[in-house]
């Protein structure tokens, strides 16, 4: 186990290096450079003076070595200075993270509620009316895009009640009945595609588990169905589930960057797709890398979480 | 287990989805003979007028017809979705058919770089690069490329491998036949049944990502219509005119459904061991 650990954390870390030199390229293959962007196009300025603030922000030395001295700065913390609020810009964006983490975790919870009851009636019922309906909604439900669907929320709530209003965002721990009424469309707008993706999973991983031998015997020496299912068969139909979870991440971190701009909530998203909006690239950076590395940690916990479920993969 | 085309429990969702892509490709390049008016020209007259027989969609608050720019947004969200899959089956597939037959080192470079390239959220990595290189069509389409390549480079290199060690491979090689031809006339047919799956199913996201991007106001630039930046502009008139609102909204749902029922049935069709 403790082998197999170590592996996994091992493969991790040229991925994050990866990442990091791709935020960095990223910013630092700007056509027009970050001085430029600091100054703005408005202000007049001799190639004396550029060079001059090139210097003073580190920008002239080879690329390598500034990649260096960031990824330095990045390991103590310090994540650089926001060009509109002169901020550090890592706690501006630990800030907004609970907010972010909530919508990705409600529409999580929301589509595995959604979908474990129907997936597992679509495969128990296999070939009847219920399966076919289950297909086809699994099929709307990974096309309709979310933030269509969260417009269209909006839009019918406006139509139900003319003077409802989403509300303004309010923590968790200071309202928690007021944060999950402004929560609730968002995680559902999240949640319906990726309930969609659960459900089709769940329903194939049961088919395919219900035609092992082991169900078969567990049905021969006279287990009632309802306990082969559920004891039997769900149980290891499940566990795959964890690496679709793993998988799907991707989908919910992009997403609530879309979600939040639609229902104004100050996560993380809306953060970065404001400071793209000012060319505020530090923030930019900053976001991007922070999002990206959750992404990764979140697939090694998924990893060791599927190591401690199933010992096949300590021991194959 | 496998049928034949017309048995298959693929066939009838992969013909629906192939018309309804059909459908939208002839809609699209018909746009200037289909479209009921002129997709820019604005009209103070009819501003949010709602659908009637001269604007069977209704019109936006600039009083442009909505059908018509349906129409020609259309256009702009295949030809990006379009291009930006080939983008990514060319650079991920070959990629892919690289690593697994050459192996070693080339397989492990390019395969740690995939790695790093779906460690980034697709949304939020086509947003950064989109952020940084300026919203032009050509961005647009590079940057989804980009973000769908790991999938295609996996894709391939399964298949590779998987069709590498057996006999008429390696009797191919031993002829003498070039590493180049063996890849493109041995190898290439046997991977291009995932290869066409993974396609169609891309296609889809790649929808899904310009309309995002666009909505965002980081695609396709306005007045060029494209279904994400019109729902963009109808959210602020909505309310008095759904029909700017639902009618984008539904040009997306329905064609990102055509490309799923087309991927869906072709797995089925093609890849027997999902027969359940």
């Amino acid at each position: 186990m403790r082998a197999y650990l170590l592996a996994r954390l091992l493969t991790a870390v040229p991925v994050l290096w990866g990442v990091s030199v791709v935020v960095f390229l990223l910013i630092h293959m700007l056509p027009a450079n970050a001085v430029q962007m600091f100054v703005g196009t408005q202000v007049d300025m001799t190639p004396a003076q550029l060079e001059e603030l090139r210097r003073l922000f580190g920008l002239a030395r080879p690329l390598p070595l500034q990649y260096v001295d960031w990824v330095g700065h990045l390991l103590r913390g310090d994540f650089g200075v926001s060009l509109r609020t002169s901020r550090p810009v890592l706690p501006d964006i630990l800030a907004r993270l609970p907010v972010s983490a909530e919508i990705t975790a409600l529409a999580l919870t929301l589509a595995l509620a959604l979908a474990l009851p129907v997936g597992v009636a679509a495969a128990v019922r296999r070939g009847s009316a219920v399966d076919a309906g289950v297909r086809v909604l699994g099929l709307l439900g990974l096309s309709v895009p979310n933030f269509w669907l969260a417009t269209m929320l909006l839009l019918l709530l406006s139509t139900v009640s003319p003077l409802a209003s989403i509300g303004v965002y309010v923590g968790f721990l200071a309202d928690p009945v007021r944060n999950l009424t402004v929560m609730a469309l968002p995680a559902l707008s999240l949640g319906v595609a990726l309930a969609a993706v659960f459900m089709r999973f769940v329903r194939s991983s049961l088919l395919e588990v219900l035609g092992q031998e082991y169900v078969r015997t567990a049905r021969a020496k006279g287990v009632r169905e309802r306990l082969v299912i559920t004891r039997h068969a769900l149980r290891n139909a499940l566990i795959p589930l964890i690496t679709v979870v793993g998988f799907q991440a991707g989908y919910l971190l992009g997403g609530t960057v879309v979600i939040e701009e639609v229902f104004a909530l100050p996560g993380m998203g809306r953060f970065v797709l404001t400071a793209i909006g000012q060319r505020d690239y530090p923030v930019v950076q900053g976001v991007v890398l922070v999002i990206a590395v959750l992404f990764v940690l979140i697939n090694l916990g998924v990893d060791v979480l599927y190591a401690l479920v199933d010992p096949r993969v300590r021991y194959g | 287990m496998r049928g034949g085309v017309l048995r298959s429990r693929g066939a009838p969702l992969a013909a629906a989805g192939a018309l309804i892509v059909a459908a939208y490709v002839l809609l699209a390049a018909g746009a200037p003979v289909l479209a009921p008016a002129d997709p820019f020209q604005m009209a103070p007259q009819t501003l949010l007028a709602p659908p009637s027989r001269a604007h069977p969609c209704g019109t936006d608050q600039f009083g442009r017809d909505v059908l018509s720019r349906l129409l020609y947004g259309a256009r702009i969200s295949l030809g990006v979705a379009f291009a930006s899959t080939a983008f990514a089956l060319g650079a991920g597939g070959t990629a892919g058919m690289l690593a697994g037959y050459a192996g070693g080192a080339l397989d492990h470079v390019l395969m740690r770089a995939m790695d790093v390239i779906f460690a980034f959220p697709a949304v939020l990595l086509a947003l950064a690069i989109m952020a940084v290189a300026g919203t032009t069509v050509g961005t647009v389409v590079v940057a989804i490329g980009i973000v769908y390549t790991p999938q295609f480079a996996r894709v391939s290199r399964a298949g590779v491998l998987a069709v590498r060690g057996l006999e008429y491979v390696e009797a191919a090689g031993a002829l003498g036949a070039t590493p180049a031809r063996v890849l493109v006339r041995h190898v290439l047919p046997n991977i291009t049944a995932p290869l066409t799956v993974q396609t169609s199913l891309t296609l889809s996201l790649a929808i899904l990502t310009e309309s995002a991007l666009s909505f965002l106001g980081l695609g396709t630039q306005p007045p060029t219509p494209s279904w994400g930046n019109m729902l963009a502009e109808a959210r602020r008139v909505m309310v008095t005119a759904p029909w700017t609102a639902v009618a984008p909204g539904a040009a997306i749902a329905l064609v990102v459904l055509g490309f799923n029922l087309l991927g869906d049935g072709l797995r089925d069709w093609l890849d027997p061991r999902l027969h359940l």
